[in-house]
């Protein structure tokens, strides 16, 4: 054996390592319906379409290594078509100890909360900015952290060539002042700071702009550098958080091409106790869209993060009308308090009562003309003047949601929930001649557990409002055998449709089958029209009728 | 193209043999070392995950998931009498991004949970340790080795928890 001790190193480094991975297939054959308006020429011919990937980490002592291969062929309905293809958008190889962090390749890294800067990736939205270049991460002592990114923005399949889009480069500074000075070690109160520089440089490409009969060519600025700072502070059941980021002037399809410099404001406090927890938020977003193809409208190659303020839905029917944030401007608060009654207390009964309250609401911040003769957002120019922290007067958004969550008995689960939601769907999804929508939205889920194995959940949904599609109602029934069947019946029923034809029940049936890491699951129905929000991207789902098939798995 | 689709798949089947060989080995799969945040906002790395050699549930769960509520739910009814009987502790690993993670220690608390939290904000860990869909749920034996787990959640899931850790604590070995 010592006469082959390279080979023995080798064998070494495949014993020693540890690999991870996943993998997931969507796949679905789509059917003409005739009800729903869906022909061979809506679904493009392509009745078979799927989306695809496995992802493959390797770690061997400090050195980490992994790449991921995605296929579209062709995407999903509702995907960007731009995807069509197959290859491998990321990859990286990782070289880490206790006191730096080198990665070469692709990255996801956020700094504070995303206002200056985050990549990241939600399969289900179709959704990747990630970096490709060179992170480093250096620890010089406790408590502090410090990152340094350099390299361009995935874009779909498009290679990086000819200054295509931007190079973004950033730095950020994360410090605990309790682990950085011994004095405050011991501290009740627990204060981290940090703070961050972005630059994006894209090549000026002298735009060609016309006003009336005047043409201009507006020059644009080539580097665009947006700096944050933060601050946390914790006491007892007390946090509080905020977080400021600036941008200069950053003229983009985004904000018609005004040279207005961007500003942006998150306050976060919350209280909590066992049992009861209390959350209070603001935003202030002024003009913060920061992409690095300034030219690109549409999801994608976002440097910063800016998700919507309110509550993340997954009922069918409270999802409908999901916020999106309005990057141009918006005022946004929001408050939330959890409670749970305790266990064989006189309101709480034997297995306590949990009873959760939400309120958000987003306006328009107030805009200024910045002199009398140019117009609110002329392209071309400053575009308009706004107060720090001002509020508009036009409502985007508002929400007021009760959740009470009680079990009966060891059997029955039950959650209901009753919801309030203004939507202003002319300024979210960009439709001027569309009202606002006023809705009330009711939800009962309970399970019953049968017994150990078999267990039976049932849904009903209702959402009423005169406008938009009118009133909905929706029911569902789950069966499932533990720990590997689950089967499912499901019919979205839009009986207020004010078009009498179009009064129709989206069914869905599904079947599915767990085993360890692997799932399956095989579904035929239909699907209505609607916009999926994960954080700050929303992605259009247009309908479509026909099987679905996924399969998960994870190693 | 064609061709380097096919030697992507070739080398991703590679891969994947190579992992099984490698569970087929003795030596099982641990947590990937990964900088995470607690719910003060400071930097914890997983290899803090540590329990004093008993068993550890390793659950990933977000605000906005049902499932993952309703199985750190159901685990929560009985989580006294199964640390009481087994010394486990559940570390819940929020993956909540930034438009919900500063709602998750008010949520936990106002939920009563009494679980350790550690927010992975941008998915590192989830991404590191191969996870998909949440929740999934992970059982290490007291070396801190990967023993077990699932992913999904259906009534019942809990009940395989606990009869994996009790093996566990026995000493015994687990399929």
């Amino acid at each position: 054996m010592a006469l082959f001790p390279g080979r023995l190193k080798a064998q070494d480094f495949l014993k020693n390592a540890q690999v991870t991975g996943s993998f997931q297939a969507d796949a679905a054959l789509y059917q003409k319906d005739a009800a729903m308006g869906i022909t061979s020429e809506s679904i493009n011919g392509q009745p078979v379409r799927m989306n695809g990937f496995t992802e493959v980490n390797y770690e061997y002592k400090n050195f980490y290594a992994g790449m991921r291969f995605e296929a579209y062929l062709p995407p999903l309905l509702g995907y960007d078509p731009s995807y069509l293809g197959a290859g491998v958008p990321y990859w990286y190889v990782k070289y880490k100890n206790d006191l730096l962090e080198v990665t070469a390749g692709n990255f996801y890294e956020q700094f504070g909360q995303g206002m200056t800067f985050r990549t990241y990736q939600e399969w289900t939205l179709g959704y990747d900015n990630s970096m490709r270049g060179l992170r480093v991460k250096f620890m010089p002592s406790k408590g502090i952290t410090l990152t340094g990114v350099y390299g361009f923005q995935r874009f779909f399949w498009t290679p990086f060539q000819n200054n295509n889009r931007g190079i973004v480069k950033g730095i950020d500074g994360d410090f605990n002042l309790n682990d950085m000075f011994s004095a405050l070690s011991d501290s009740k109160l627990k204060i981290t700071i940090g703070g961050s520089f972005v630059s994006d440089y894209q090549k000026d490409k002298n735009m060609p702009y016309v006003i009336g009969d005047k043409a201009y060519t507006l020059s644009l600025p080539q580097n665009v550098a947006c700096y944050g700072g933060r601050l946390n502070l914790n006491y007892a059941g007390v946090n509080f958080y905020t977080e400021y980021a600036h941008k200069i002037n950053d003229p983009s399809k985004m904000n018609e091409y005004i040279y207005k410099p961007g500003n942006a404001i998150l306050v976060d406090l919350t209280y909590s106790r066992k049992n009861l927890g209390i959350e209070l938020k603001s935003k202030w977003i002024d003009n913060f869209s920061y992409k690095s193809d300034r030219s690109y409208s549409l999801n994608g190659v976002d440097i910063n993060y800016l998700p919507a303020i309110n509550k993340e839905h997954t009922y069918a029917l409270s999802a409908m009308y999901p916020y999106a944030t309005q990057t141009t401007g918006e005022a946004g608060i929001a408050g939330s308090v959890v409670y749970t009654i305790p266990k064989n207390s006189k309101l709480g009964g034997k297995n306590g009562l949990t009873i959760e309250v939400d309120f958000s609401q987003v306006n328009s911040i107030k805009k200024t003309p910045v002199n009398d003769t140019t117009p609110i957002g002329q392209t071309g120019t400053l575009g308009y003047a706004a107060n720090f922290y001002s509020i508009g007067n036009e409502v985007y958004w508002q929400e007021t949601q009760v959740d009470v969550t009680k079990k009966i008995g060891k059997k029955v689960k039950c959650i209901f929930e009753y919801l309030y939601q203004t939507y202003n769907k002319a300024v979210v999804q960009g439709h001027p001649e569309d009202p606002i929508i006023y809705s009330n939205i009711g939800i009962a889920d309970v399970t019953f557990n049968v017994n150990k194995k078999l267990s039976l959940r049932w849904e009903l949904q209702g959402l009423f409002t005169k406008q938009d599609n009118g009133n909905w109602a929706e029911g569902m029934m789950e069966v499932t055998i533990s720990p590997k069947w689950f089967f499912s019946l499901s019919d979205q029923y839009n009986y207020g449709n004010s078009d009498a034809s179009k009064q129709l029940n989206y069914y869905n049936v599904a079947a599915g089958f767990v085993y360890n890491t692997t799932r399956i699951q095989l579904a035929y129905g239909r699907q209505r029209e609607g916009i999926i929000c994960v954080g700050g991207v929303c992605r259009y789902v247009p309908q479509s009728s026909g099987f679905t098939l996924t399969v998960t798995s994870s190693f | 193209m064609k061709n380097t689709t096919l030697i992507l798949i070739c080398l991703s089947a590679f891969f994947a043999t190579f992992a099984q060989t490698e569970e087929a080995s003795a030596r099982r799969k641990t947590v990937p070392v990964v900088n995470l945040k607690d719910i003060y906002g400071n930097g914890v790395s997983t290899s803090t995950i540590d329990n004093g050699g008993k068993p550890i549930i390793i659950d990933f769960w977000a605000t906005w998931c049902k499932p993952c509520i309703r199985e750190l739910s159901a685990i929560a009814d009985q989580y006294d009498d199964w640390v009481k009987e087994t010394g486990v502790k559940l570390y819940a690993i929020s993956v909540d991004d930034p438009r919900s993670s500063s709602q998750v220690k008010p949520f936990v608390d106002g939920k009563g949970w009494s679980y350790t939290i550690l927010l992975d904000q941008n998915s590192d860990l989830k991404r590191a340790m191969g996870v998909g869909p949440i929740p999934q749920t992970f059982v290490l034996n007291g070396k801190g080795e990967i023993i077990w787990t699932h992913t999904t959640f259906a009534e019942g899931n809990e009940n395989d928890i606990i009869e994996v850790i009790r093996k566990v604590v026995k000493g015994e070995e687990i399929k």
